[in-house]
């Protein structure tokens, strides 16, 4: 991205200059818009789920209650934060911002269409999987320093689900790995060239669901929330969390929804291609579609799912949540990793040849 | 063999869980219940109990005799009624303050009254936002009665043949 750019600034300014201009304009592109999708998320979420209860949504701020984010925003900001005697000052503050850290960085490496990619790496899916990862430090953190019972429960649940779903995950992505015969996300997508029944969907269909079910874990999301359970540990690990540092938790979780949506679309729903690519009608018919708006379309699809599925589930018991990750989700990936060697030594189907 | 492969396919196909997205996703679609109350509102019953007012006849003679009935029946001892005999004889309060506080809106001082004098009307939408306007005497409360006669009217006229 913006290689143009930069070439233009250098002209000009200092090598270093236009390098650091292009980065921060790099940076300012990705993480914005999804800033701002991530406040408007909160607001489908609301309305999603209030339609499917039969009501309304918020609906008071703005037309349709399109400002609700805005306004919530703007509350959160003015509150105040406020610090347990007992808590340790440092990493209290530290946390969100090593929770959101992450789940802003894992970005980088998330093509948006084809060569629409802030760095274009070999290892973009070790990578995401990396920092992912590296964000159940800041909900730990979080439960450690707020010196309470219930936010050190919600911390250790949340460190133990994560861990068991990473693995199921990891075994998810390899079959992938497996087919793509490459790390690099453009490449992935670049695999599945061909149409629907390109996608890897299909050969993959398990690893689809189990991948997305792991995704639901890794962001806390219904049924998978027991880190937050409020029936249980009152809010888990932010309950001594107020005001914007609550916030950056929540902009975390949104964060890291919306990159699960992106990282299942481009797996296995053929990220960017058009889903008509070789059908004589529909493919022309669908032409003026950019390959930003098949993503977007996909991605908005999952992150609906992720709605909807909040709505219909009740929260999982703790050690229901930990017999599905380890008894049924990792055995069927590795069984699926071999059943994908297999089809590969026989080539079978599109996907393989 | 017939009912672990059933069961299998049941669990490994997800279909419960199909079902339940099903479920909510025809509420997805549905009518919404939601009334926006400002601007919509839910219909009213004629016996609906709200905020209370005293009658006249159609004189202009006020229709409490004093009697004290509704304080007597009032359970949050709400009223507070002080009566004098009047210049042509007549027994009339001098004070008929009800407590907004206190009152708990059972509708007794309405059942209680032999004259119609007391009366709840429909009307809810009020508030106090200090102590003082909350004690209605009985200038505010015939003012008020006035002022809704002809809902009130109608309101006990639809009833009358249930009383």
């Amino acid at each position: 991205m913006f290689d143009t750019l930069q070439a233009f600034l250098s002209g000009f300014l200092f090598e270093w200059l236009a390098i650091v201009i292009t980065l921060v304009l790099q940076t300012v592109s990705v993480v914005l818009p999804i800033m701002l999708v991530v406040a408007w998320l909160t607001y489908a979420e609301r309305k999603v789920i209030g339609y499917m209860q039969v009501r309304m949504g918020p609906n008071r701020v703005g037309p349709v209650g399109l400002l609700q984010p805005i306004a919530d925003a703007l509350k959160l900001m003015t509150k105040e934060v406020i610090f347990p005697a007992q808590s340790n000052k440092y990493l209290f503050i530290i946390a969100p911002v090593l929770a959101l850290a992450p789940a802003v960085a894992a970005w980088a490496v998330i093509p948006f269409s084809d060569g629409m990619v802030v760095s274009d790496i070999n290892a973009g899916v070790l990578y995401v999987l990396a920092v992912s990862s590296i964000l159940v430090y800041g909900i730990i953190i979080a439960g450690w320093a707020s010196n309470s019972k219930y936010a050190f429960l919600g911390a250790l649940r949340g460190s133990a689900q994560k861990i068991s779903y990473e693995i199921a995950m990891g075994f998810a992505l390899v079959t992938v790995l497996m087919i793509a015969g490459s790390m690099n996300l453009t490449e992935i997508v670049n695999g599945q060239k061909g149409g629907v029944l390109h996608w890897y969907l299909l050969p993959l269909l398990p690893m689809f669901f189990v991948y997305f079910i792991s995704g639901l874990a890794e962001t806390n999301r219904t049924p998978f929330d027991v880190i937050e359970g409020e029936a249980e540990i009152v809010a888990g690990f932010h309950v001594d969390y107020s005001g914007m540092t609550f916030g950056v938790f929540m902009l975390a979780e949104y964060a890291m929804m919306i990159l699960i949506s992106f990282m299942t679309s481009i797996m296995f729903l053929g990220g960017w291609l058009s889903p008509f690519e070789g059908i004589p009608v529909l493919e022309s018919m669908f032409a003026w579609v950019p390959q930003l708006g098949w993503l977007a379309f996909k991605v908005s699809f999952l992150l609906f799912v992720f709605l909807w599925l909040r709505a219909t589930f009740p929260r999982y018991r703790y050690d229901q949540l930990m017999r599905l990750g380890w008894k049924v989700l990792i055995p069927l990936t590795i069984v699926w990793v071999f059943v994908v060697g297999a089809m590969q030594y026989f080539s079978f189907g599109p996907w393989f040849n | 063999m017939g009912k672990f492969l059933k069961h299998q396919i049941k669990t490994w196909g997800l279909t419960e869980l199909f079902k339940g997205l099903s479920v909510t996703g025809k509420y997805l679609f549905k009518r919404k219940i939601t009334v926006r109350y400002p601007e919509e509102k839910t219909p009213l019953s004629p016996r609906f109990r709200g905020h209370h007012a005293l009658r006249r006849y159609e004189n202009g003679e006020e229709r409490c005799i004093a009697c004290k009935l509704c304080e007597a029946v009032c359970p949050a001892n709400a009223i507070t009624i002080e009566s004098e005999e009047r210049d042509d004889g007549s027994r009339r309060t001098t004070q008929y303050d009800i407590d907004m506080f206190k009152c708990i809106y059972c509708g007794f001082c309405e059942e209680a009254c032999p004259v119609d004098a007391i009366v709840e009307t429909r009307v809810f939408e009020y508030e106090f936002q200090e102590r003082g306007p909350h004690i209605r005497t009985k200038e505010d409360l015939l003012a008020f009665g006035d002022e809704h006669e002809e809902q009130i009217a109608a309101d006990r006229a639809v009833d009358a043949k249930y009383r």
